[in-house]
């Protein structure tokens, strides 16, 4: 009986720990769902009373922090398209040629790219940026965050890739596809799953970003929201709570939508195995 | 249709020889078994026909072609993965169709044709599953019915029939052999079973170690084994392989082991002008039958096991205290309660010999 009780109260400890842990991680959320429909939103948690729409059609008639949320889309989808799309070719010649020493490269191509997304860069970034005569353009943006994604998410890949038996690619070629034919087939559709956590991923790093297009943009009609979100800070730089509550909520559902998509579409599955 | 042929061809890997030396040639419409023991380089020969793998030396030949670093697809062969590899994200219909859409053919008939393949070989009702939604039997029948839906000039099996039940594989098997008598396919085979070997293979090549030991008809390889390595991997159960002393005394060859009684035997040729040492004696169980205690040839011992296989049974008796041990395959009509001593007679026109390298010994008129 007593051993009963003793494990009861393991239980009842454990859960009331585990929750007492949740709640804490919890808390910021909440107040991210609540403080936009709050117009007198403060740092502190409130319920809404009443629930309003203020906060919104304040941040929408700022032009500027409207128009960021399509360069975001912009250049977070032109930097994702080129990270896949180069990935998976570069990590599927890595994984399946018998090219001597393709490990070493990708290991210090991987060592690089933390360098060059790093702001230890940043000067010399900003110097070839310039003289390619590309500064200030949402193509800067693009090409810069591909150079500095690409050996991650290509170390990602490849391991992926190592992963898959090469022998659909040599059935399909026995049956008579070339190369071309059998990656497109056999070998595109089996990555597939590992593409979709590149893309996701690549994603979220560049819609998240600040100081590479901070540095690489000048003009304001290019500014991603990222950047944008500073204009909901008064000139003596405290934040407008409310303001920037509302906008942060349209900020964060792209990635949320990617997530739910990507999920509802492909079901997320790393590793051959776990499906969310 | 067309031959095979392999000259002089070895592949290393790394520092690892895994075939060595591979001289031989599958004829136009034959069907070649490998056949050796796990690791001994079957697949590795097979991946070199299909051109997966590139020989490190040595040239590999498809009819009057040299095709030794011709790309896979433009040989003209289909091939039976010993993985399956089957495409997972295909239904079964298009993953035995995929050669047929490769060539272009439009969806309607390359189906029509996955169909017929697939009733064949029984697994037509499964046609809209995943390779993931059947069992590693209905894979495997899969992956035969995608090599076998295009005409190619060789084939190239890789185990198809090794996860199947008792009853799939005779079926199955019984289909290869119609396709090779009725069609005259070029068929490169590998295989462990020796049962399989000879049933269906025109020539067995028996390899060991990365080397074709014998290259020759099911027949030949079971009247005539090259070396003790086929001798004992080639039958059912094996050939029986005893240790003798040999001497020859009086123009004539006396063979000692211990429960061995062996009338002397005439020389054989290549006997004649060497001392012969010790030789190894080969029986094969099939060849044993009861014999009386007093029978000239004769091998005794003590009962080890006796196993009924229905209308057969397996005596095994260990002549010596040690591991030494013999079986013999007799009707059970004939095994009467046996229990103790045991003794087993023989022909000596089943005698194989072997020398100390374990190569035959031709007897005259070989
Ligand atoms: N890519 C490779 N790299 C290194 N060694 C290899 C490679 N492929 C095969 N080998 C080696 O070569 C030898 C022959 O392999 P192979 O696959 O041809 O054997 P097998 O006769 O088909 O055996 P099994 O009956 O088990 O399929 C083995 O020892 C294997 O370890
Ligand atoms: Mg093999």
């Amino acid at each position: 009986m007593t051993d009963h009780l003793r494990q009861f109260l393991g239980r009842a400890g454990f859960a009331f720990f585990t929750a007492l842990i949740g709640a804490i991680f919890a808390l910021p959320l909440v107040w991210f769902l609540f403080a936009p429909f709050n117009s007198r939103a403060e740092l502190g948690l409130a319920i809404p009373e009443p629930f309003s729409l203020s906060n919104f059609r304040q941040v929408l008639e700022n032009s500027f922090a409207i128009r960021a949320l399509g360069n975001s889309l912009i250049q977070s989808v032109g930097g994702t398209l080129l990270v896949a799309l180069a990935a998976t070719l570069a990590s599927y010649a890595l994984s399946r040629s018998p090219l001597p020493g393709k490990r070493a490269v990708t290991y210090v191509l991987l060592l690089f790219s933390s360098v060059v997304s790093g702001s230890a860069a940043m000067v010399p970034i900003f110097l070839m940026i310039t003289r390619a005569g590309i500064i200030d353009t949402h193509l800067s943006v693009i090409l810069v965050f591909a150079g500095g994604l690409l050996p991650t998410a290509m170390f990602i890949l490849r391991d992926f890739i190592d992963g898959i038996p090469r022998s659909y690619e040599e059935s399909a070629m026995v049956a008579g596809a070339s190369p071309v034919q059998a990656f497109f087939d056999v070998a595109l559709p089996v990555i597939r799953p590992g593409v979709v956590v590149v893309v996701v991923w690549a994603f979220v790093n560049i819609w998240g970003s600040f100081l590479i297009p901070f540095i690489l943009l000048r003009s304001a009609e290019k500014m991603p929201a990222s950047v944008a979100i500073y204009s909901f800070y008064s000139e003596a730089g405290t934040p407008i709570v409310t303001l920037l509550a509302a906008y942060a909520l349209l900020y964060s559902l792209p990635v949320v939508l990617l997530y739910l998509f990507v999920s509802w579409k492909f079901g997320f599955r790393f590793f051959g195995g776990i499906k969310a | 249709m067309a031959s095979v042929k392999f000259e002089n061809v070895t592949k290393r890997f790394g520092g690892f020889t895994a075939t060595e030396g591979l001289d031989f040639e599958v004829g136009d419409g034959e069907f070649v078994c490998l056949l050796g023991p796990s690791g001994c380089g079957k697949t590795t020969t097979l991946r070199m026909m299909a051109g997966l793998e590139t020989p490190s030396e040595g040239k590999v030949w498809i009819g009057e072609r040299d095709v030794t670093r011709v790309h896979p697809k433009d040989r003209g062969i289909s091939m039976v993965f010993q993985d399956y590899a089957l495409y997972p994200h295909m239904a079964l219909a298009d993953n035995i169709a995929y050669p047929l859409k490769v060539r272009g053919q439009p969806r309607p008939e390359r189906h029509a044709e996955a169909q017929r393949v697939a009733d064949v070989l029984q697994i037509g009702h499964l046609l809209d599953r995943m390779p993931a939604q059947i069992s590693g039997g209905q894979q495997q029948r899969t992956s035969l019915a995608r090599a076998l839906v295009t005409p190619s000039d060789v084939y190239l099996f890789d185990e198809p029939l090794s996860n199947l039940d008792a009853k799939l594989r005779l079926d199955a098997r019984g289909f290869l052999n119609h396709l090779q008598r009725d069609m005259g396919i070029t068929a490169v085979y590998v295989t462990h079973d020796q049962a399989e070997a000879m049933a269906l293979a025109t020539r067995i090549a028996v390899m060991d170690r990365g080397r074709i030991v014998q290259y020759a008809p099911p027949l030949e390889i079971y009247r005539r084994p090259a070396t003790t390595f086929v001798a004992n991997f080639v039958g059912n159960p094996p050939m029986n392989l005893i240790e003798a002393e040999a001497r020859i005394e009086g123009g004539q060859l006396h063979l000692q082991a211990p429960g061995l009684h062996l009338a002397p035997l005439p020389v054989p040729a290549a006997l004649a002008t060497r001392a012969p040492g010790r030789l190894t004696l080969g029986v094969r169980p099939e060849h044993l039958a009861l014999a009386a205690p007093g029978a000239a040839n004769r091998i005794e011992g003590r009962l080890f096991a006796n196993e009924n296989m229905g209308p057969e049974t397996l005596v095994t008796v260990t002549r010596t205290e040690g591991e030494a041990r013999l079986t013999a395959r007799i009707f059970t009509d004939e095994a009467p309660r046996l229990s103790g001593a045991v003794a087993f007679g023989f022909e000596a026109r089943h005698l194989h010999l072997f020398d100390a390298e374990g190569l035959r010994v031709p007897g005259d008129g070989e």
